[in-house]
């Protein structure tokens, strides 16, 4: 962890353009659970969409792709990155830094809003509010890792993420079930459903599954973005 | 001291080979590294500044390899061509982050220092985004120096500046080869390198073609043959009273262009000879431009000799 890489990550991420994008997501989730609210008998019920589907299914990766990818692929892609890598820094030390901050401001802007959307719909009641706020906190850090190795490996990591998030998780996971293994958001959702009263929600994968391979994917994208960033070249623009 | 040797180093992308089987030694003092553009000079430079491994060979600084080495930039500093460099943070958030992440023990100190250097305090507290391109350059030269490096590599760094800020340049390296510190620079501006660099290293198409004191090379240059294309108001006349002279080698008549293809012998001697015969005889000059001075044919002749 270095003060100076995270306070330039942070600056980074809220100096751009995409820092309004960042606020929009919780925004949304918040305005549709206070209509909710406001409009519905039984706003309980609409838990399952707006906190499960809208928020962890759809908001929570977009937010974590655009921070994820925004804490170092944007320097990776306009040079800036020189400025971190020539220096006696140890490379894990960067891609770690990154990370916290990555982290730290997707469950900021994630998790909060979800916890407060939660309990709009639902108070407190069967503990659902807190049990999706903790499934986005442990999703969102496994999204963070990935969607930072993303933005380190390749030049398209934009794509790449929303592919995953999109494409595979959404997409492919609604139709073909064994997709589902392979989801973070599913991951998260088991997490969230192991601490809700049984029945209230519902998850595809076991948490005894879920839980080493949140592990699993977060040290691991982790390790590669560092070796990946300890060999980072600037090839000519000759 | 500080010397960086390039030891028998290729590097391609591909099928492209950038740079083949070259070897150097850049020690202490002002080097320019000079080469067309596409000649592998900046591929030479993200080598040197551990941004890109060598196809083959070694790349070392004292004997160390610099790449996947971050301690070598306790003793180098970096002055990238690209402009990109943080670019709404004031240029005193810039270069005091740069004196942080070197980890010294006063950076606002040092940060201080660097600033002066390159006479950039009066703008220190507005956004880089909003610099100049040659204030960029100087805010890069001061996060370079931030540290005190033995070795400063800089990457086409008079690109965009405007010549005052260009002889401002010229000096600090001036000053900082004089110091004993080794610093190489790359350009493809053959002047800009005769003003600053005594000992020159030139690429051509990604090889060694040349190495050592710019005199001696541009002796070499001076040498050859010279040519030019002139317009005046009667060209067979003026033609009849040039090829009088002994410095003028030929004369053709390019009836295409309308124009005098002229090869001269001696540099001095024509172009005092030139303005002079077009006056006495009364004819105007309408164009003299040299038709052979670009850098590239400059190689090219340093090449083939």
């Amino acid at each position: 962890m270095n003060v100076t890489v995270a306070r330039l990550t942070v600056r980074g991420l809220l100096g751009r353009r995409s820092g309004i994008l960042l606020l929009v997501v919780p925004a949304l989730l918040l305005l549709v659970a206070v209509i909710a609210r406001l409009t519905a008998d039984t706003p309980e019920d609409l838990a399952a969409t707006v906190l499960g589907r809208l928020g962890m299914g759809t908001l929570l990766p977009i937010l974590a792709l655009v921070v994820g990818t925004g804490v170092i692929a944007t320097e990776i892609e306009d040079g800036s990155i020189v400025y971190l890598l020539a220096k006696p820094l140890p490379r894990h030390w960067i891609v770690t830094t990154k990370l916290t901050v990555a982290i730290a401001a997707t469950w900021l802007l994630a998790a909060v809003p979800m916890l407060i959307a939660g309990l709009l719909l639902c108070g407190t009641r069967d503990g659902v509010a807190v049990a999706y706020a903790a499934g986005t906190l442990v999703a969102g850090a496994a999204y963070s890792a990935l969607f930072l190795l993303l933005g380190v490996a390749t030049r398209h990591a934009v794509v790449a993420g929303l592919g995953y998030a999109l494409v595979w998780e959404s997409l492919v996971g609604n139709f073909v079930p064994g997709a589902r293994t392979l989801s973070i958001q599913q991951w998260g959702l088991s997490v969230a459903k192991s601490i809700a009263v049984q029945g209230s929600i519902a998850a595809d994968v076991a948490l005894t599954v879920a839980v080493p391979l949140l592990v699993v994917v977060a040290v691991a994208s982790t390790l590669l973005a560092a070796v990946r960033l300890g060999g980072l070249t600037l090839a000519g623009e000759e | 001291m500080a010397v960086i040797t390039i030891d028998r180093v290729s590097r391609w992308f591909g099928n492209v080979v950038a740079v083949n089987d070259v070897s150097m030694q850049i020690g202490p003092g002002v080097t320019g590294l000079l080469g067309p553009n596409g000649a592998g000079k900046s591929t030479l430079i993200h080598m040197m500044s551990g941004f890109l491994p060598p196809s083959a060979g070694e790349v070392a600084l004292d004997g160390v390899p610099i790449w996947r080495n971050q301690e070598v930039y306790r003793a180098i500093g970096l002055v990238p061509e690209r402009e990109s460099m943080y670019d709404y943070l004031t240029g005193w958030e810039f270069v005091l982050a740069n004196a942080e992440l070197h980890g010294l023990a006063d950076p606002a100190a040092a940060a201080r220092r660097a600033l002066g250097l390159v006479e950039m305090e009066y703008a220190q507290d507005r956004k880089t985004g909003t610099y100049s391109k040659g204030m960029k350059q100087r805010v890069k030269m001061a996060s370079a120096l931030v540290h005190d490096p033995a070795v400063l590599l800089l990457d086409e760094p008079f690109n965009g500046m405007d010549p005052r800020q260009r002889l401002q340049l010229m000096e600090l390296l001036r000053r900082f080869g004089a110091e004993g510190r080794t610093v190489l620079f790359s350009s493809h501006i053959l002047e800009e390198v005769e003003q600053l660099a005594r000992h020159i290293e030139v690429v051509v198409a990604g090889r060694h073609a040349a190495s050592g004191d710019f005199r001696r090379i541009r002796r070499l240059m001076t040498n050859r043959p010279h040519r030019y294309l002139v317009r005046s108001s009667d060209d067979r006349r003026l033609a009849a009273a040039l090829i009088a002279d002994g410095s003028t080698a030929g004369i053709e008549f390019d009836g295409q262009e309308r124009a005098l293809r002229i090869q001269a012998v001696d540099f001095q001697g024509f172009t005092t000879l030139l303005p002079r015969v077009a006056k006495d005889a009364g004819i105007r000059l309408y164009t003299v431009s040299p038709a052979d001075e670009s850098l590239e044919s400059v190689f090219s002749y340093l090449v083939a000799s």
